[in-house]
């Protein structure tokens, strides 16, 4: 295969897999993310790796759980019902520490909704989504080649953190095709795993649970995590600026939407307005410092979503005060147009206009 | 333990102990629970096949969750029901290890119905011990799928009506009529004859395993004293007289063809 | 000439009294003792050793695996 080559974002992810050196993924067909179980279905095989079609996403959520225990790479994908099915298995992954990487190809929401891309699962991803009080890491993709970056990196993460993470995209970030350039290095190096289950061979035997029946034990397990979240947010905030050094307003938007978004940003500058974009790349962490470091030096922030304003709600903690917070969010599959967008940041760039929405 | 593993005289010659791949810690289990014998005889075959070194068990919720105590392997929880899905995650990993999953009738019958059907139908090399006991242990004796007919619990207290509560289901039966599985018996602890029994079907179930037979379940029908509200004598006749007659003991599929 | 005598050797501490090896010992080798154990259960003990066989029916069927069975053999002049 050239390393430059034509994709479609779904199936950039499952070659993403293959070269981080995913063992085993198991998938389950639900639409806008079938490209990727079928590239895996196909691809997988013939790397000696384990695909499975499982029975539900409950299963498959599960069988990767199975896999990460072993200590080998594992991968589920998904849309936005079928991730709603995961959230137990995605609860006790993070519970038991365990690597691994879910792919959220998100749908229109909420109940069976749409297949229509939508960001509407922010809550779900960034803010546990399951039981108990736990964090994935949340990243987000806005190209196809961010896609299959993206997929590499949430291995190295999952491993790093031995925590699960998500890859939280959407159907027309799934279905559309770019050109992008393939990884070609090694798989990112694997840690020690001296936790995994590969049979009491000159050791004790280890355990995986999540189960702890003592009130005291289950605290501390809790502590530890969030120990560990607290280490997640100091070390791995990411995000990309778009023209915000002289930035009177500010737009922010992560995937899709900021693609949205950055045409609009652009118009915006053609006609003379100030204006800049802030992109989460890890939606937990979530960038908020330097959003709140932004705030404090425009007339304006327009929060862009697919959605019926969801990270606005973290874009609100960040900023407090400190600005004027718009919000352009269409909902159930639409995609905000461009010259909403504009609009918005127009208005937002009116001398003495007094909080759009905060 | 001072006793337990003390030499043998010469002349001496050791009946029956402790299996070593059983750990030294009396268990949580209540008194004339079959748990701690079935928990016995995986220790009992991992001993005899020389396997708990690279044996992998998994437990779900249930009263068989806290397997880790007792069985001196690697152990991974797992999920209510989803038991079979983790035991194929690991298996399909480390497809030279030994995977089995030991699970209750609430969890491999209601909740896992899926999984459990799923992984037999995809001939998955692993071995399943269900533990049926025809009611839910672990949060207070309610109505399992494997409750009998007119059985009280505590979600059936007028007994199991069959007309609004369905009928026992009968899990070798049931996976039996699918093509792939290898081995698929039903045994149980009414007696030592029957215990003889479930170990002999476990040496089988695991033997096969390691010679990648494929998929194999032993249903052992056990005794839970407590949640049939019955002593453990008595629990152990209702398994004779109650729970035989509405779960036929035998060997289901062998060498992976169904027994007629 | 060689005798057998069998010794069956009780865990106190993993005995919880459930009875069932008292049940299925054919030479009533084995009773409920009048003691408690730490955790609170009765345990079982051999109160007839000399009349135990040596079937194994008691070990094969304690839950607790609190059971222990030997053979001696024992030379006589």
């Amino acid at each position: 295969m050239h390393n430059r080559v034509l994709m479609n974002g779904n199936d950039a992810i499952g070659e993403g897999a293959i070269r981080a050196g995913c063992h085993a993924y198991f998938g389950y067909p639900i639409t806008p993310q079938n490209e990727l179980t079928s590239y895996m279905a196909k691809h997988m095989p013939e790397h000696g790796r384990v695909f499975i079609q499982a029975e539900s996403e409950v299963a498959a959520i599960n069988m990767v759980f199975g896999a990460v225990v072993t200590g080998k790479r594992a991968m589920t994908s998904s849309s936005s019902p079928g991730i709603s099915l995961k959230q137990e298995g995605l609860s006790y992954l993070a519970a038991a520490e365990l690597p691994a990487v879910v792919v959220n190809v998100q749908r229109g929401g909420p109940g069976l909704g749409n297949i229509a891309p939508s960001q509407a699962d922010y809550f779900q991803a960034t803010k546990g989504g399951g039981h108990g009080d736990y964090h994935l890491i949340v990243l987000a993709p806005n190209s196809v080649q961010e896609m299959h970056d993206f997929t590499i990196d949430a291995f190295a993460l999952a491993d790093r953190y031995r925590n699960p993470v998500m890859i939280l995209t959407d159907g027309r970030l799934g279905q559309m095709m770019e050109p992008l350039v393939l990884y070609k290095g090694a798989p990112p190096k694997s840690p020690p795993k001296p936790w995994s289950l590969t049979g009491a061979r000159n050791r004790k035997p280890n355990h995986i649970r999540s189960l702890l029946l003592e009130v005291d034990a289950l605290e501390e397990r809790n502590l530890i995590l969030q120990a560990k979240y607290k280490t997640i947010l100091a070390e791995l905030v990411g995000f990309d600026e778009y023209l915000t050094q002289d930035a009177q307003v500010l737009a922010i938007a992560y995937g899709s939407s900021a693609r949205i978004a950055k045409g609009a940003v652009d118009q915006a500058r053609a006609k003379g307005i100030k204006a800049g974009l802030l992109r989460p790349i890890t939606l937990w962490p979530f960038p908020r410092a330097r959003i709140r470091q932004l705030a404090a030096k425009v007339k304006g922030i327009l929060v862009v979503e697919m959605s019926a304003g969801q990270m606005l709600e973290d874009v609100q903690l960040a900023v407090g005060e400190r600005s004027p917070i718009a919000f352009e969010g269409r909902m159930g599959g639409a995609v905000p147009e461009e010259s909403d967008v504009l609009t918005a940041l127009q208005h937002l760039n009116k001398p003495t206009r007094k909080g759009a929405r905060s | 333990m001072s006793t337990s593993r003390s030499r043998p005289k010469k002349t001496d010659r050791i009946i029956y102990r402790r299996p070593l791949s059983l750990v030294d810690r009396p268990t949580h289990f209540c008194p004339g629970c079959g748990h701690g014998t079935a928990h016995k005889l995986i220790a009992e075959v991992l001993d005899t096949l020389k396997i708990r070194e690279k044996t992998i068990g998994v437990a779900p919720v249930g009263c068989a969750v806290m397997a880790y105590y007792y069985l001196n392997c690697d152990i991974s929880e797992a999920a209510h029901g989803r038991t079979p899905a983790v035991a194929t995650g690991i298996k399909r990993c480390l497809p030279d290890r030994i995977v089995f999953s030991y699970q209750g009738d609430g969890d491999l019958a209601a909740i896992g119905m899926a999984e459990t059907i799923h992984a037999a139908n995809r001939g998955e090399n692993i071995t399943v011990v269900f533990v049926n006991n025809s009611v839910y242990g672990m949060t207070g004796g309610q109505m399992a799928p494997t409750t009998l007919n007119g059985q009280k619990t505590a979600t059936s207290p007028c007994g199991r009506d069959s007309r609004s509560m369905g009928t026992p289901i009968r899990i070798c039966e049931l996976l039996n009529t699918l093509d792939s599985p290898w081995h698929i018996e039903r045994v149980a602890l009414d007696g030592p004859a029957g215990i003889r029994k479930a170990r002999k079907a476990l040496l089988t179930a695991f033997k096969g395993q390691m010679e990648g037979k494929g998929y194999s379940l032993i249903e052992i029908l056990s005794p839970c004293p407590i949640h049939m509200r019955l002593t453990p004598r008595d629990a152990v006749r209702f398994i004779k007289e109650g729970m035989i007659p509405a779960f036929p003991l035998g060997v289901f599929r062998k060498e992976g063809k169904p027994v007629t | 000439m060689k005798a057998r005598t069998y010794t069956v050797r009780i865990d106190r501490n993993r005995c919880k009294g459930c009875e069932l090896c008292i049940s299925v010992c054919p030479r009533q080798v084995l009773e409920l003792s009048g003691e408690i154990n730490p955790r609170g259960y009765h345990f079982t003990r051999a109160a007839n050793p000399s009349s135990c066989i040596g079937c194994a029916n008691c070990s094969d069927m304690c839950p607790d695996t609190a059971i222990e069975l030997r053979e001696e053999m024992n030379r006589h002049a």
